[in-house]
C-alpha cells in the first residue's frame, strides 16, 4: 500500500491540479502538489530503510496491462534496492524542486499548470523506476520524455522554448527507437519481457547469435547495445546529447529535476537495472565504457567556454552523466548508482543556486553581465560553492566520494576501455574544476558588468526557495560521508541484494580501494589545480582568457560551437528530411503517381467532374435514383451471371 | 446468445431514422432542426444496442456468433450475418463514431441538412453491414454501396476543390472493387457457393490463389490505403466536411484492412504467403514515404492524412506478419486508429469551423485564448504518435513485436517511423497551438464550447482506455486471431499436400 502511495500520489495532485487548476487557485494547487509530492518522499526513505537496509525487496501487482498470446505485461511495481534508491533520490529532489518553484515562479501566471507538470513528470519517473518489466520501463520512459517536452516547452511563447521541447521530444525518440527494438529483440529472444525472467534466462544466451537485420550478430551484445541507445538518448551520451543543453530554456526549477537530477539519470539506471543482461556482454560493456568517457570529457571541454550559467551546468551534467556510465562498462555498477545518488544533490543544489541567481539579475542568463554579486546575495554565493566543490569532489563533499571511486575503478580494471576511461576521467576532473571556479568567479566576483537598474534590483531570494537549497546542501555534502560505507563499501553486496548483478570475476570496484597513492590523489590535485587557475585567470590577469581566445580562435569557435553537432546533423538529417518529403509529395504523388494514374485521364475526369457540378445543382432524389440503380445493376449481375 | 436477430436490427435500424427523416417536413430551418434530433437520437440508439453485441459476445469461441441465415436471391446466395473476435469491435467502432460526427455536424452543416442527415445514416447502414455480412454478395453490396454516401458527401458538403476529390477518390475505388468483383464471380464458379465461412473452409488451387489475391489485393489496397495507390486520401479528406473525414479515417479506412483478414489470409493462404514480402515492402515505403511528405505539408487535414496512410502501413505489416501479436495488434491499432484519427479530424474541425482555413500558417498561439483546445489537442496527438498509455501505443507496439519475429529489417525501418510521426505531429501542433498570438483575426477565437466537449469526452476515455487496459478489447479478438492463424497453416499445409501430390 505504501508503495502503491509512493507512485500514485503524485499522478492524483498532477490530475488534480492540472484539470481543477482555475478553481483550486494558485494556492491551492501549490499545496496539493507539494503536499503529495513531499508525503511520497518522506515515504520513500521509509522504503529506503525497509528495502535497502533490512534486505528485502516487495511487488506489487495491479493491473493485466497488455495481453496478447505470449506476450504478457502487467502494470506492477517491483521495489528492491536499486528501486529504492531511486526513489529516494527522484521524489527528494522533486519535493524539493516543488516547494522552491513556489517561490521561483511567483510571478507566472500559469503556476497550477506549471505545478501539475511537474507532479506529472514524478509520477512518470516513478513508474519508471518501480517497473518490472521492460514495457512499462518504457511507458515511464516516454511518459518523463512527454513531461519534459512539456516543461522545456512551458513557456510556449518563446520560439526557442518551443524549438528546444520539440527537439528534445525528437532527439529522445531516436534513443527510444533502440530502446523499442531492443525490447522487442528481447521478447524475441526470451518469450517474455518480465524483468526475473528474462534476467533468469540471460545467462543461457550468452555467446548465442542470432540474425538481425540480415546479419548473425551475437545476441546479448546486440539487445544491450540497442538498449544501450535508448539510454544514450535519455542520458544525452555523445551524438544523441543535442537536446541537453537547448532543454535549458525551460524554467530552472525543470532543469534542475528533469535535466540534472533525475530524467536523465534514467538511461543509467536502465543500465544497473539490466546489469543481469550487460554481464554476460562483455563487448556491449566496452562500448558503454568507452561512450560514457567519451562524453564525460567532450561534455567538460565545451563546459569551458559556455557564457550562459545555465548552460555550463548542462554540460557538467552531462560530463557527470558520462562518468557514472564508464562505471557501469566497467561493472563498477555501485560506484554508478552512488555518483547518481550525490550527484542529484549537488547538481539540483547549483542549478537551484543559479535559478536564485537569475532571479536576482532579473532573468539574466548570460554571465558575461554579472560579476561582483556575491555581497549582495550572500547565502546563494555559499550554496553555489558547496554545490561547486562537491561537483570538483573536493574531500568531505559528496562528490569526493562516488567520482574518486569510479576513477580509481576505471584504473582497477586493468582493461584498454579502462584505461582511456580513467584519463578521460582524470582530464574531465581538471576541466569540471575549472568551468566550475569559471562560473563562480565570472557570476560573483569581479566588478559588476550589469546595468545599474538591474545591480539596484539584486536581492537575495524568498525563503521559499532558500530552505529548498539547505536541503540539497546539507546532501551534496553529506550524502557521501554517510552512504559511501553501506552503497559502496565493503559489503554492497548485502545492500544492493539481487537487484545488481556483477559477476564473480568482475572486481574493479573491490580493487579500486588498492589502487597506489597517485591515483588517489591525482583527481584531488588536479581539481585544487584548476579552482586556482580559474582565480587566477578570472580575478587576478582578467586578460588570460582573453588572449587565449584570439590566439587559438579556432579551438575556441570549435568548443563554443559545441564541436558543430547542431550543424552537422541540420545538414545530415534536418534539410535532407525536409528535401526529400517535398520531393515525394510534389514528384511522387504529384506528378508520378498522380499523373499517371487519376489525373491522367485529366480529360475524362473533367467532363465528369462537369457533369458532377450538373448534377450537383439537381435535387436529392438524382444521386438516390443513381445510388439505387448502381445497387440494381450489382444486385441483377449477380443474379443472372451467378444465379444459375 | 440472444434470440432475436440484434445484427440485423443493429444494421438497419438507421434506416429506421432515415424514414423517420424523410417523413417530417416542414420549413427548412424546423426540419433541420429535426432531422438532427433523430439523426442523433437514432445513432445513440443505435450504439446502445450494439453495445448489446459486445456484452453477450462469447470471447473463447472462434465461431460466427448471432448468426442469421435466410434465403436470398434464389438460394445460392444468402442473406447471411454474423460476427466473429475479428469483426465485432468494428460493428462498435461505427455506432460510437456516429453520434459524435453527427454532434460534429450540428453547426457546421447548413445546407440540406435532411439529405445530409439521410446519407449519413444510410452511410452507417452500410458500414455495418460490411462488418456483419457472411455472403460475399452481401459483403460486396455493403462494401461498394458505402461509396455512393461518401462520394456524395464530399460531393456536396465538401470543400472548394471537391468535385476532383470525389472523383478521385470513387475512380481509385471502382477500378479496385471491378477487380475484386471478377475473382468473386470466378470463385462461385469454383467453389459454387458464396457463403464465407464456406469458402473459408474450400481449398482454391494455390496458383490461382495468387491471382484471386491480387484482385482482392487491388480493392483492398485502394481503401486502406497502401502505397501507391493513397493519393486519392489526402484529396479527399481535405475536401470532406469534418464528419466525412472522421467516418473516411475512422471506418472507411478499416474495411481494406478488415478485408485482408476476413477473405485475404484464410481465403488465399498461399497467396498471403507468397505476397507478404510485397505487403511488407509496400507498407515500409508507405511508413517512410508518407511520414516524409507529412512533414512538408502546410494544410492540416492533409497533414494527418498523409499520417494516416503511415499508421495503415503498420497495420497491414502486423497482419501479413500472422503472428499472433501483429494480428491483434493491427485489429487493436485499427480501432484505436479509428478512435484517435477521428478526434484528429474534429480537433481540425473545430478550429475550421471558426476561421474557415485549414492553412496552418494561418494559426499559431492558440493555446493563449483556448486552453482546453490545447489540452484536447494535445492528447490526441500524443496517442498519434504512440505514447504508452494512449491507445496510439498498445497496437503499434504489439504490431512490432510481431513484426520482429518474423523480419528484423522490416520491424527496423517500420520504427523509423516512429521517430518521423513525433516529427511531424509535434511540428504541426507547435505551429498551430504554441506561439505567441499575434494574427488579428485569430484575437477573438473562442474555446471549445459545450457540444464539443461533449463530443472529445469519450474519445478521450477511450484512448484512455485502450491505453491503460485494452484487456477487453483483447480478450474478444484471441479466439479468432489464433483460428486464423490456424487455419492459414493447416491450409498452408493442405496447399503443400496438393502440390507434392500432383509431382
Amino acid at each position: 500500500m505504501m508503495y502503491v502511495l509512493i507512485v500514485f500520489l503524485p499522478l492524483l495532485a498532477a490530475l488534480i491540479a492540472g484539470l481543477f487548476g482555475r478553481s483550486l487557485g494558485d494556492r491551492g494547487s501549490q499545496l496539493i502538489t507539494c503536499g503529495a509530492v513531499i508525503i511520497s518522499a518522506i515515504l520513500s526513505w521509509v522504503a529506503l530503510y525497509q528495502i535497502a537496509f533490512q534486505q528485502t525487496t516487495e511487488a506489487v501487482e495491479l493491473l493485466t496491462w497488455i495481453n496478447s498470446g505470449d506476450f504478457d505485461v502487467n502494470w506492477a511495481l517491483r521495489i528492491d534496492s536499486l528501486t529504492a534508491v531511486m526513489l529516494v533520490v527522484v521524489n527528494t529532489v522533486s519535493a524539493v524542486v516543488h516547494v522552491y518553484s513556489i517561490g521561483y515562479m511567483s510571478h507566472d501566471p500559469h503556476k497550477p499548470r506549471f505545478m501539475a507538470y511537474l507532479s506529472l513528470f514524478t509520477f512518470a519517473m516513478l513508474m519508471l523506476v518501480t517497473s518490472d518489466n521492460f514495457v512499462q520501463l518504457y511507458f515511464g520512459w516516454e511518459g518523463v520524455g512527454l513531461a519534459s517536452y512539456l516543461l522545456i516547452g512551458f513557456w510556449y511563447k518563446k520560439p526557442a522554448a518551443n524549438a528546444a521541447a520539440i527537439k528534445a521530444f525528437v532527439v529522445n525518440r531516436v534513443g527510444d527507437f533502440g530502446f523499442a527494438l531492443g525490447i522487442m529483440g528481447i521478447y524475441f529472444v526470451f518469450n517474455s519481457v518480465s524483468f526475473d525472467e528474462v534476467f533468469a534466462a540471460a545467462p543461457s544466451q550468452a555467446g548465442q547469435t542470432f540474425e538481425f537485420l540480415g546479419y548473425q550478430v551475437d545476441i546479448l551484445t546486440t539487445l544491450c547495445l540497442l538498449l544501450f541507445v535508448g539510454a544514450m538518448g535519455k542520458s544525452a551520451q555523445i551524438g544523441l546529447h543535442t537536446w541537453l543543453p537547448d532543454a535549458m530554456e525551460g524554467p530552472t526549477p525543470v532543469s534542475a529535476l528533469i535535466h540534472a537530477a533525475t530524467m536523465v539519470t534514467a538511461g543509467v539506471f536502465m543500465v544497473a537495472r539490466c546489469s543481469p543482461i550487460f554481464e554476460y556482454s562483455p563487448e556491449a560493456l566496452m562500448v558503454v565504457t568507452v561512450v560514457g568517457a567519451t562524453t564525460c570529457f567532450f561534455a567538460a571541454t565545451i563546459g569551458l567556454v559556455q557564457n550562459d550559467i545555465k548552460r555550463v551546468i548542462a554540460y557538467s551534467t552531462c560530463s557527470q552523466l558520462g562518468y557514472m556510465f564508464f562505471a557501469l562498462g566497467i561493472g563498477a555498477y555501485p560506484a554508478a548508482i552512488f555518483h547518481l545518488f550525490t550527484h542529484a544533490f549537488f547538481k539540483a543544489l547549483l542549478f537551484l543556486s543559479a535559478g536564485s541567481v537569475i532571479h536576482a539579475v532579473s532573468d539574466e542568463q548570460d554571465m558575461r553581465k554579472m560579476g561582483g554579486l556575491w555581497k549582495h546575495i550572500k547565502v546563494t554565493y555559499a550554496m553555489m560553492w558547496i554545490g561547486s566543490l562537491a561537483l570538483a569532489g573536493i574531500p568531505l563533499f559528496a562528490g569526493y566520494y562516488s567520482k574518486d571511486l569510479i576513477i580509481e575503478s576505471a584504473f582497477a580494471a586493468h582493461t584498454g576501455v579502462g584505461d582511456y576511461a580513467f584519463w578521460a576521467g582524470v582530464a574531465a576532473a581538471l576541466l569540471t574544476a575549472f568551468y566550475s571556479g569559471r562560473l563562480i568567479f565570472m557570476t560573483f566576483h569581479g566588478e559588476p558588468r550589469a546595468s545599474k537598474e538591474v545591480m539596484a534590483h539584486v536581492h537575495e531570494s524568498p525563503m521559499v526557495m532558500l530552505i529548498p537549497l539547505g536541503v540539497l546542501a546539507a546532501g551534496a555534502i553529506f550524502a557521501g560521508m554517510l552512504f559511501a560505507g553501506p552503497m559502496t563499501g565493503e559489503d554492497f553486496r548485502e545492500f544492493w541484494g539481487a537487484s545488481i548483478l556483477m559477476l564473480e570475476n568482475s572486481t574493479a570496484m573491490l580493487d579500486a580501494h588498492h589502487v597506489p597513492l597517485w591515483v588517489k590523489l591525482l583527481p584531488l590535485v588536479l581539481g585544487v589545480f584548476g579552482i586556482a587557475l580559474t582565480y587566477q585567470m578570472y580575478i587576478r590577469r582578467t586578460d588570460i582568457p582573453v588572449q587565449l581566445a584570439k590566439t587559438h580562435s579556432a579551438l575556441y569557435q570549435f568548443l563554443l560551437n559545441k564541436w558543430y553537432f547542431d550543424e552537422l546533423y541540420d545538414f545530415l538529417f534536418v534539410r535532407p528530411a525536409k528535401a526529400i518529403g517535398r520531393f515525394f509529395w510534389t514528384f511522387g504523388d504529384g506528378k508520378v503517381i498522380d499523373g499517371l494514374g487519376p489525373d491522367g485521364i485529366a480529360g475524362r475526369v473533367l467532363v465528369l467532374a462537369r457533369r458532377a457540378s450538373q448534377l450537383q445543382s439537381g435535387y436529392m432524389y438524382h444521386y438516390a435514383f443513381a445510388m439505387l440503380l448502381g445497387v440494381a445493376a450489382f444486385v441483377s449481375y449477380f443474379f443472372f451471371a451467378g444465379g444459375h | 446468445m440472444l434470440d432475436w436477430p440484434i445484427l440485423s436490427t443493429v444494421t438497419f435500424l438507421p434506416l429506421v431514422g432515415v424514414l423517420l427523416i424523410l417523413l417530417t417536413s416542414g420549413k427548412e430551418e424546423s426540419s433541420a432542426r429535426n432531422a438532427r434530433w433523430v439523426a442523433l437520437w437514432t445513432t445513440l440508439f443505435t450504439f446502445v444496442i450494439s453495445l448489446f453485441v459486445w456484452i453477450n459476445f462469447e470471447n473463447g469461441t472462434a465461431a460466427f456468433q448471432f448468426v442469421e441465415k435466410g434465403d436470398w436471391l434464389g438460394g445460392n446466395i444468402n442473406y447471411h450475418m454474423g460476427v466473429d473476435g475479428i469483426s465485432m469491435l468494428f460493428i462498435i467502432l461505427t455506432t460510437f463514431l456516429m453520434p459524435l460526427c453527427i454532434l460534429a455536424s450540428w453547426e457546421a452543416i447548413t445546407v440540406r441538412v435532411r439529405e445530409y442527415m439521410i446519407a449519413f445514416l444510410v452511410m452507417e447502414t452500410l458500414m455495418i453491414g460490411v462488418f456483419c455480412a457472411l455472403d460475399m454478395v452481401l459483403f460486396y453490396l455493403f462494401f461498394e454501396a458505402g461509396l455512393i454516401p461518401m462520394f456524395l458527401i464530399i460531393g456536396i458538403w465538401g470543400g472548394a476543390q471537391r468535385v476532383y476529390a470525389s472523383f478521385k477518390f470513387f475512380l481509385y475505388t471502382l477500378i479496385g472493387s471491378v477487380l475484386m468483383l471478377a475473382a468473386m464471380i470466378t470463385m462461385y464458379f469454383i467453389a459454387g457457393t458464396t457463403d464465407i465461412p464456406t469458402l473459408i473452409d474450400f481449398n482454391f488451387d494455390p496458383h490461382l490463389q495468387l491471382w484471386l489475391w491480387l484482385a482482392f489485393f487491388a480493392s483492398f489496397a485502394v481503401k486502406v490505403p497502401m502505397w501507391p495507390v493513397h493519393t486519392w486520401l489526402p484529396d479527399a479528406h481535405v475536401q470532406a466536411p469534418t464528419a466525412g473525414s472522421v467516418i473516411l479515417a475512422g471506418v472507411l479506412l478499416k474495411m481494406g484492412g478488415y478485408g485482408f483478414l476476413r477473405f485475404s489470409i484464410p481465403m488465399f493462404p498461399e497467396g498471403s504467403d507468397y505476397f507478404a514480402p510485397l505487403i511488407f515492402a509496400l507498407s515500409v515505403v508507405a511508413i517512410l514515404y508518407t511520414s516524409l511528405v507529412a512533414l512538408v505539408q502546410k494544410d492540416m487535414k492533409k497533414l494527418i492524412a498523409y499520417s494516416s496512410v503511415a499508421h495503415m502501413g503498420f497495420i497491414t505489416i502486423g497482419m501479413f506478419t500472422l503472428t499472433q501479436q501483429g494480428l491483434e495488434g493491427g485489429i487493436l491499432q485499427m480501432i484505436s486508429h479509428g478512435i484517435v484519427s477521428g478526434a484528429l479530424f474534429l480537433c481540425v474541425g473545430v478550429v475550421y469551423d471558426r476561421m474557415h482555413t485549414r492553412e496552418i500558417a494561418r494559426y499559431g498561439g492558440l493555446v493563449n485564448r483556448m486552453p482546453r483546445y490545447a489540452l484536447i489537442f494535445m492528447i490526441f496527438t500524443m496517442a498519434t504518435i504512440g505514447l504508452p498509455g494512449t491507445s496510439g501505443f498498445v497496437g503499434e507496439f504489439l504490431i512490432l513485436v510481431g513484426t520482429y519475429q518474423v523480419n528484423t529489417t522490416v520491424a527496423f525501418l517500420a520504427t523509423i517511423g516512429v521517430i518521423l510521426g513525433a516529427a511531424y505531429s509535434l511540428w504541426l501542433y507547435r505551429r498551430v497551438v504554441f506561439g505567441e498570438l499575434v494574427k488579428e483575426d485569430l484575437k477573438n477565437i473562442v474555446d471549445v464550447g459545450r457540444r464539443e466537449i461533449i463530443i472529445f469526452t469519450p474519445l478521450i476515455l477511450v484512448a484512455f482506455w485502450i491505453g491503460i487496459y485494452p484487456e477487453p478489447f483483447l480478450d474478444v479478438m484471441h479466439a479468432s486471431v489464433i483460428n486464423l492463424m490456424d487455419q492459414h497453416e493447416t491450409a498452408l499445409q493442405a496447399g503443400k499436400a496438393i502440390i507434392n501430390a500432383s509431382k
